[in-house]
């Protein structure tokens, strides 16, 4: 099987976020970056499907020059080849913009499955891989937590609301947007890491690729969001913090 | 083009929650727009949804029959309600933010050449849209550009859906040409993993924890809290995706909502997909090593700390409470 797994890098989980001047991004100056969370369990699954079935797995981002670290990363885990798309202005892009970019560099490729995690870590609109679907005419599942390849394509296990799931049969080509917790991640081994720096990592920019940059959607500005409550902070030791809070649960909340 | 169409979702034969949100905020953004909201029902036999949505002060109904559309797929609703709006010309078309929405609007809104602006927490003037960005901590306002109709798709909780009141509006039919070989996949009954042996949703009082906890080995340490309350254990996703605790004892979108007379979040963040199955909890507390983890904006009592000195204090005081 010849899969492609479109991958994000993301800020850090927990990093610090400040915005920036502008007020239409955050400050990316002091930000430490890492494989988007749900993309790292999207080509786990890639791995796991090429190591029971053979073929090759190609892993796919869109980003600036530091993106070129998580994919390494990613051919460390045991991606086979790279396509980076040269990208400085991302953030410009709306979800159909990106999609047609990665749908661009996916149409010669010819895979027989395309993975991307469910949605990124920082923007979230976790549309990418559906979109790609429309865009290069595929069938797809999206919320998905197993692949098991089928006689006439392939059956997967959709997360759907509270704790159902669902299989749904789809032939192949198909795409598929995986989430997170369903298989157990891999880490890269000092062999992994090794040969990846010998593996093949094919860079083209956006401006090479054939497709209309205008966003439908923008983003005109991002701010810290505004409070729903009023959070009483109970300061203190962890001791005088914890006996304030017990005082409150009884006294005020009359739960003890 | 004009008018606002809000595509609603049911629940086991009635409009879902969210899907009354969605005409909600399809209403407030009429408001905004001066166009008039149309409301539709998909399926193979709406009757009894359009009669439920009729009751309510919409413009109109539109009822989407037909056999393939009984059970949802992606290529079904796409090619459905790709024909609806080519007809209507909508510029606003709504849904309420499910999981099935996820899985074909934004393929429905590339279709037409736009994107889905999705999980919108507010509407303003303009129309701008809010939503969230880095898992809550910061928010997004964004403008629709172009001419074409503008998708929105709105968070569960984020409109009142008590707010959308009685009406009586007329109900039409369009009926969609559909054809078997559209539909490419075979989706499955739905099924759930285990019997629930664990019911978070009828506990008073119920102890979460999340990734701050570290590793399994220090789980202990909210366990004793949880007994020393009386409390039912509960986690955020990441504790259950990586087997520490069950996916029965999950909170969340995809595990349980639940909304406890105390709910005490250890050691999470507060994505948004944990806040939608706990902020209703009647009071949150939060205790989380990081100021700015959105956590806090939806807790009545924070307490800012390393959880593993904080946690076994707490459970301490509680013990010599209850003395």
């Amino acid at each position: 099987m010849k899969i492609v797994v479109a991958i994000k890098q993301v800020p850090e989980r927990d990093a610090p976020v400040r915005i920036g001047a502008a007020g239409r991004w955050i400050e990316e100056a002091d930000l430490q970056w890492a494989l988007n969370e749900s993309d790292a369990y999207a080509l786990e699954e890639a791995l796991q499907l090429k190591e029971q079935h053979g073929g090759e797995v190609i892993v796919l981002s869109a980003g600036p020059e530091r993106a070129g670290s998580t994919i390494r990363e990613a051919l460390a885990k045991g991606a086979d080849r790279a396509i980076h798309i040269d990208c400085d202005d991302l953030g410009n892009r709306d979800a159909l913009g990106v999609a047609r970019l990665l749908a661009a560099a996916i149409q010669p490729e010819n895979p027989d499955l395309i993975l991307t995690g469910l949605q990124s870590d920082d923007l979230g609109y976790g549309q990418t891989g559906v979109i790609l679907a429309e865009l290069l005419n595929l069938p797809h599942s999206s919320l998905i937590l197993h692949v098991e390849k089928s006689d006439t394509g392939i059956t997967v296990k959709r997360e759907l609301e509270e704790g159902w799931f669902q299989n749904i049969e789809l032939p192949l080509p198909a795409a598929l947007t995986i989430q997170s917790g369903g298989t157990k991640l891999r880490y890269a081994t000092l062999m992994g890491i090794k040969r990846a720096k010998t593996k093949e990592v094919r860079r083209v920019t956006a401006a090479e690729l054939p497709v209309p940059s205008e966003a439908t959607a923008s983003l005109e500005r991002i701010a810290l969001p505004q409070k729903q409550k009023t959070t009483q902070i109970l300061t203190g030791s962890a001791q005088e913090a914890a006996a304030a809070l017990v005082e409150k649960l009884k006294f005020e909340v009359r739960a003890l | 083009m004009s008018g606002i169409l809000v595509v609603l979702e049911d629940r086991e034969g009635r409009i879902g929650r969210i899907s009354w949100e969605a005409v909600a905020a399809a209403i407030q953004l009429s408001s905004i727009a001066s166009e008039p909201v149309h409301a539709v029902v998909v399926g193979a036999d709406t009757a009894t949804l359009a009669a439920e949505v009729a009751a309510k002060a919409v413009s109109g109904v539109i009822r989407m029959d037909h056999a393939l559309l009984q059970t949802y797929t992606s290529d079904g609703y796409t090619h459905a309600l790709e024909q609806l709006i080519r007809v209507r010309q909508p510029d606003f078309i709504v849904f309420p933010h499910t999981y099935q929405v996820r899985d074909f609007a934004p393929a429905l809104a590339a279709r037409l050449g736009q994107t889905l602006i999705g999980d919108v927490t507010s509407i303003a003037a303009g129309p701008l849209f809010t939503r969230q960005l880095m898992q809550g901590r910061i928010t997004g306002t964004y403008r629709h550009n172009g001419n074409g109709p503008c998708f929105v798709s709105v968070q569960s909780g984020a409109f009142r859906s008590d707010s959308v009141t009685s009406g009586n509006a007329p109900v039409e039919s369009f009926a969609p040409s559909l054809d078997a070989a559209q539909i490419r996949t075979r989706p499955g009954l739905p099924f759930r993993a285990a019997a629930q042996t664990v019911d978070l949703g009828s506990a008073q009082l119920i102890v979460s924890v999340g990734r701050g906890i570290k590793e399994a080995d220090n789980l202990p340490l909210v366990q004793d809290l949880a007994a020393a309350l009386g409390a039912e254990l509960a986690a955020s996703r990441p504790i259950c995706d990586n087997g520490w605790l069950p996916m029965e004892r999950q909170v969340g979108s995809s595990g349980q909502t639940v909304a406890p007379k105390v709910y005490i979040a250890i050691g999470i963040s507060g994505a948004i997909q944990h806040l939608v199955g706990m902020k209703g909890s009647q009071c949150i507390v939060a205790i989380n090593r990081d100021p700015d983890a959105p956590i806090f904006e939806v807790a009545d009592y924070g307490i800012v700390g390393d959880l593993f000195e904080v946690v076994p204090a707490l459970t301490a005081a509680i013990k010599a409470a209850k003395q």
